[in-house]
């Protein structure tokens, strides 16, 4: 009976594999707004070429740990997958994914270099780009008129500290200011991340020898705590850049540092009550300019072992391309584009005139520099990351300590003295030292 | 109920019972609202309780994805595997109430005790082990799991009832020369029928709201509601309303029928003491 | 789920049945084909697993990083034992199996004996009270987490605000305590109803006699319908230890186990080692430990709450 039971449904299985007249396709994506753009308009693209996808499309913490497990163990079951530029790298080097030069007709020179430059190792490109941020500083403007300040084009954190102090008004639920506090390497941490670069700390020195209890992270660590404790929302330790974004989109926050991909939204007059309110300047800097913003890419690769890399290829070339960049902007609007990845987006006057915030993000992810993160030299690259396949572990560690701080449950100097401890272990563990 | 404090009710039971039961379902009902409400009236302060209500969020969903589909995944993951678990299930609780020996009790409490095991823990061996047997996005793979990790659970509500159940009824048979299938088909089955359905129902609702397995073992084919509900949690922006309006569609079934199987929930469960 | 002794003759003439059973001939039918199936299939799902996790756990096997392969001896327990998060993990566990299940059985048992009483539409009720029973763990999660419990934009700090209070970040403040609020919200009518269905087997007229007798709903309540329920509390004590230990979504979906490792525990550790880490040696060392502290615990399910268990 169980038998049977098993046999009708492998079968089941089986001839729904076979009915498959012209090529299918699973997709592995995040639902973030621009993907679920994509996932609309890829209707186009079947229509056009006959072929059929699949869509997974989760949230970005299941996705990632769904599409590792699979990837990492070769199931095989994605012919394509939404990775960060962060992974890409690392999985390239592995052997996980195909490569994705020479694609004829597909215009790579139009691709920004350092977005390039992310996605590739050993001399290959692993992944094409769909849209790329860096992180700059939100800002209130008619707060700022109101309390008669004015924003620097390259504020510090000094200044900002003031700022927020002059603009909090907890009763009328007002914050100076909105930063991540959830824990977890893609959320506090990568905010963090940048503070630390930029206030002169590092992760490791040239040895891989962990450099958590120096004298850049208690400062960038206290000054973090000092900002959110004083003058940010209630229970910012669990917020993270969504939390934030709805808090900014609902007028709750004077200043808000975070990912230059958030702005279309914030622009978007129906899910944004401070549309014509917002404007934006670089992220602030302490003793160095090195990693004061972050650089990110979401981009889409084939595993090894997906069985259609043809159609596969088509797709990505076709979700990836200036056309269709042009075909999200005329169709849903142009504030809603994939921002980020291609020199053309930023020549394109319709979507100059929607988005304003164009130049100060192209500023942004042209003068994010993964190469030399920080003011001293480092065995690694990658700006609110470290590009090695253990950062994932270590970032989570150290992000829960750092909200622990935040909330008061540890002091800063045994949250980092624990961190320290926690990433020498790891990266002994892993034998990058004795 | 024939009694004189019966007849009148209990007002100040009644009142306690009450607004415990309200302040239970509070949350689903204020979930069910924000479903009809727009992202911007979803945040609103103070909360919204009398307004216009939309069904854009339930547009928007139908649209983004095939409901339907992870609907149907889950409605035949959780009877699939139910009937699995009884078909398996019965014959030994079966065995355990009517024969049983000194380890009896020991096997009973084995079985709950592999429920302890943490699933997180062994993902990947299982994972590897799906997918050498190709198994990976099939609902076969659901289907099984969840067979195993409600069994013990099964066994030990089914060997409950059976146990309860007056012994002598099968002495009779027996010496009128049934043999033991005949005794169990035409005899027992019919008595256990309230057991078994209540041990059905549950294993229904804790296969349609096992998250772990199925999210992490499927990818489109055999995707269930839960999976749904992952690709609207957290998406950027406003979006509590979308949330809703997902969960609602997600728990809705499970709920419904719960509301309408809850009789026999109850009579499966008081089975054995009612006479 | 029976979870109350028959009123035949009460407990003593079940267990006096139960004996004699084993003593009858029929105790010699051949059971072992009808238990084959059931322990057979149990013994894989336990053994492989089992077996994998032991080989693992002495492993250097990291999912992420290929290059780390081999024999690690005891090391990743060593590095297990020496991290802080264990220990802390595992008196959170024990901190919401415990909390937990004593909340919930304690209203469990008080509400049970208030839907006893008869009352007007007490069938509705009895269906709102159990409705979070059906409800996704990672549903409810949710839901209240963001409509309910948000400090800026929930309910609860729209009605702190209208009343004058300052919102609360309960997540922040009370994480672990915001966390068994909803682990309560959803266990509670899944007690609820077994107490309830314990209750309504009870004898009428035993209630009918007190009552008479000129006992009121509090004697009542503790000398006559809590001992009736014993039984039934031990089995709502079993199944809920079951599933508290391994509470997860809850956990994933609010804090993350944070802040620090204020809401880890010992499966949230697991998670975070196997599937953030994927280094599946040391996942598989917090595995083996988990494994150990689930049969001590079912040890101690077998000396006490077992015994009630009468075979």
């Amino acid at each position: 009976m169980r038998l049977r039971a098993i046999a009708a449904f492998a079968a089941a299985l089986m001839s729904g594999t076979c009915l498959a007249h012209a090529a299918t396709i699973t997709i592995a994506t995040v639902n973030n707004s621009q993907m679920v753009v994509m996932q609309k308009l890829s209707s186009v693209w079947e229509k056009k070429t006959g072929n059929h996808i699949n869509w997974v499309v989760l949230e970005e913490n299941v996705l990632r740990q769904r599409v590792t497990t699979d990837i990492a163990t070769h199931g095989g079951q994605f012919d394509i997958v939404t990775i960060g530029s962060y992974e890409t790298p690392i999985w390239g080097k592995q052997g996980w994914l195909t490569p994705l030069g020479g694609i004829s007709g597909y215009d790579y020179n139009d691709i920004f270099s350092s977005v390039r430059q992310a996605l590739s190792s050993n001399g290959k490109l692993w992944a094409l780009p769909f849209y790329a941020e860096s992180s700059f500083t939100y800002y209130r403007k008619d707060l700022f008129q109101q309390a008669g300040l004015t924003m620097p084009a390259q504020p510090t954190y000094k200044q900002i500290d003031q700022f927020a102090k002059k603009l909090t008004d907890k009763s009328k639920q007002m914050y100076g200011i909105c930063l991540r506090g959830k824990p977890g390497w893609g959320e506090n941490m990568a905010f963090l991340d940048t503070m630390v670069n930029t206030f002169g700390g590092e992760w490791f020195n040239m040895k891989w020898q962990a450099q958590l209890d120096s004298q850049p992270w208690h400062d960038a660590v206290n000054f973090y705590i000092h900002l959110l404790r004083d003058y940010g929302p209630p229970g910012a330790s669990s917020n993270g850049f969504n939390e934030n974004q709805a808090l900014f989109a609902t007028g709750h926050c004077a200043m808000w540092i975070d990912a230059t991909s958030g702005a279309g939204l914030i622009y978007d007059k129906n899910s944004s009550q401070v549309a014509d309110k917002t404007a934006f300047t670089a992220a602030p800097v302490d003793v160095t300019p090195h990693g004061s913003h972050w650089f990110w890419a979401w981009a889409l690769a084939i595993p090894s072992t997906s069985k259609q890399v043809a159609t596969a290829k088509d797709f990505i070339a076709w979700a990836t391309s200036k056309d269709y960049i042009d075909l999200v902007g005329r169709t849903n609007g142009w504030t809603t584009l994939p921002p980020g990845t291609r020199l053309s987006t930023y020549s394109n006057p319709d979507y100059l005139k929607a988005a304003p915030f164009a130049g100060a993000v192209k500023q942004a992810i042209l003068t994010a520099d993964l190469d030399h993160p920080t003011a001293n030299p480092v065995p690694y690259t990658g700006i609110q990351y470290v590009s090695i396949p253990e950062f994932e572990a270590i970032g989570t560690t150290v992000g829960q300590l750092m909200a622990a701080a935040l909330t008061g449950q540890t002091s800063v100097d045994s949250a980092l003295k624990q961190a320290q401890s926690s990433v020498s272990s790891t990266m002994q563990q892993a034998g990058y030292t004795q | 109920m024939s009694y004189g404090i019966a007849k009148k009710g209990h007002p100040v039971a009644g009142t306690i019972a009450w607004l415990t039961a309200l302040v239970m379902f509070f949350p689903i009902a204020w979930m069910l609202l924000a479903s009809f409400k727009t992202e911007v009236q979803a945040v609103q302060t103070p909360p919204l309780v009398i307004f216009k209500p939309t069904l854009i969020n339930y547009r928007d969903i139908f649209a983004e994805a095939d409901y339907l589909h992870f609907a149907w995944n889950s409605v035949a993951i959780s009877v699939g595997s139910t009937i699995l678990t009884l078909i398996v299930g019965v014959p030994a609780a079966f065995a355990m109430a009517f024969y049983p020996t000194k380890s009896t009790r020991g096997i009973l409490l084995w079985m709950l005790s592999t429920k302890m095991l943490p699933a997180v823990g062994v993902l990947v061996p299982i994972y590897l082990l799906c997918r050498d047997l190709g198994l990976l996005d099939s609902l076969t793979a659901l289907i099984v799991i969840n067979m195993l990790s409600n069994l013990p659970i099964a066994v030990w509500m089914l060997f409950t009832f059976f146990r309860d159940l007056p012994k002598d009824i099968i002495e009779a048979s027996r010496i009128d020369g049934a043999n033991l299938r005949q005794v169990l088909v035409h005899v027992l089955l019919p008595l256990v029928m309230p057991g078994i359905a209540s041990t059905a129902l549950l294993g229904i609702i804790l296969c349609w709201n096992e998250a772990f397995w199925s999210l992490n073992l499927t990818a489109h084919n055999a995707a269930p509601l839960t999976a749904f509900i992952a690709s609207f949690s957290a998406p950027q922006g406003l979006f509590w309303a979308k949330l809703s309006a997902a969960s609602v569609l997600a728990i809705a079934p499970i709920l419904i029928f719960g509301w309408i199987s809850q009789k026999q929930l109850v009579s499966g469960l008081t089975f054995g003491a009612v006479k | 789920m029976s979870a109350t002794p028959m009123t035949a003759g009460g407990p003593q003439a079940s267990g006096a049945q139960a004996r004699t059973a084993k003593k009858r001939p029929g105790g010699g039918v051949k059971t072992f084909p009808l238990m084959a199936p059931s322990v057979g299939l149990l013994l894989i799902w336990m053994i492989v697993p089992l077996a994998m996790t032991l080989y693992f756990a002495f492993r250097r096997y990291n999912l992420l990083n290929p290059m780390i392969h081999g024999w690690a001896g005891i090391n990743n327990f060593k590095y297990l034992i020496e991290d802080p998060a264990l220990l802390h993990s595992l008196v959170v566990s024990v901190i919401i199996v415990v909390g937990v299940i004593a909340i919930t059985i304690v209203l469990g048992s008080i509400l049970a004996a208030v839907f006893n009483m008869p009352f007007f539409g007490q069938g509705v009720a009895r269906v709102l009270m159990i409705s979070p029973f059906f409800v996704m763990p990672t549903v409810s999660a949710l839901v209240w987490k963001n409509l309910l419990l948000d400090p800026v934009d929930g309910l609860l700090a729209a009605i702190f605000r209208m009343v004058g209070l300052r919102p609360i970040a309960w997540f922040s403040v009370f994480p672990l305590g915001s966390i068994m609020v909803i682990l309560c919200w959803e266990w509670l009518p899944y007690a609820f109803l077994i107490l309830f269905t314990a209750l309504q087997s009870m004898d009428e007229e035993q209630l009918e006699a007190a009552r008479l007798d000129g006992a009121t709903a509090v004697d009542i309540f503790i000398n006559i319908q809590l001992p009736h329920m014993a039984r039934a509390i031990s089995v709502t004590i079993m199944i809920e230890m079951i599933f508290l230990l391994s509470v997860f979504a809850e956990i994933y979906v609010t804090t993350a186990g944070g802040p620090g490792y204020a809401t880890t525990n010992l499966t949230f550790l697991i998670y975070q080692r196997a599937l953030l880490a994927f280094n599946v040696g040391g996942a598989s060392a917090a595995g083996v430990i988990a494994i150990i502290l689930a049969n001590i615990v079912s040890f101690f399910l077998t000396k006490n709450v077992g015994k009630r268990l009468e075979v």
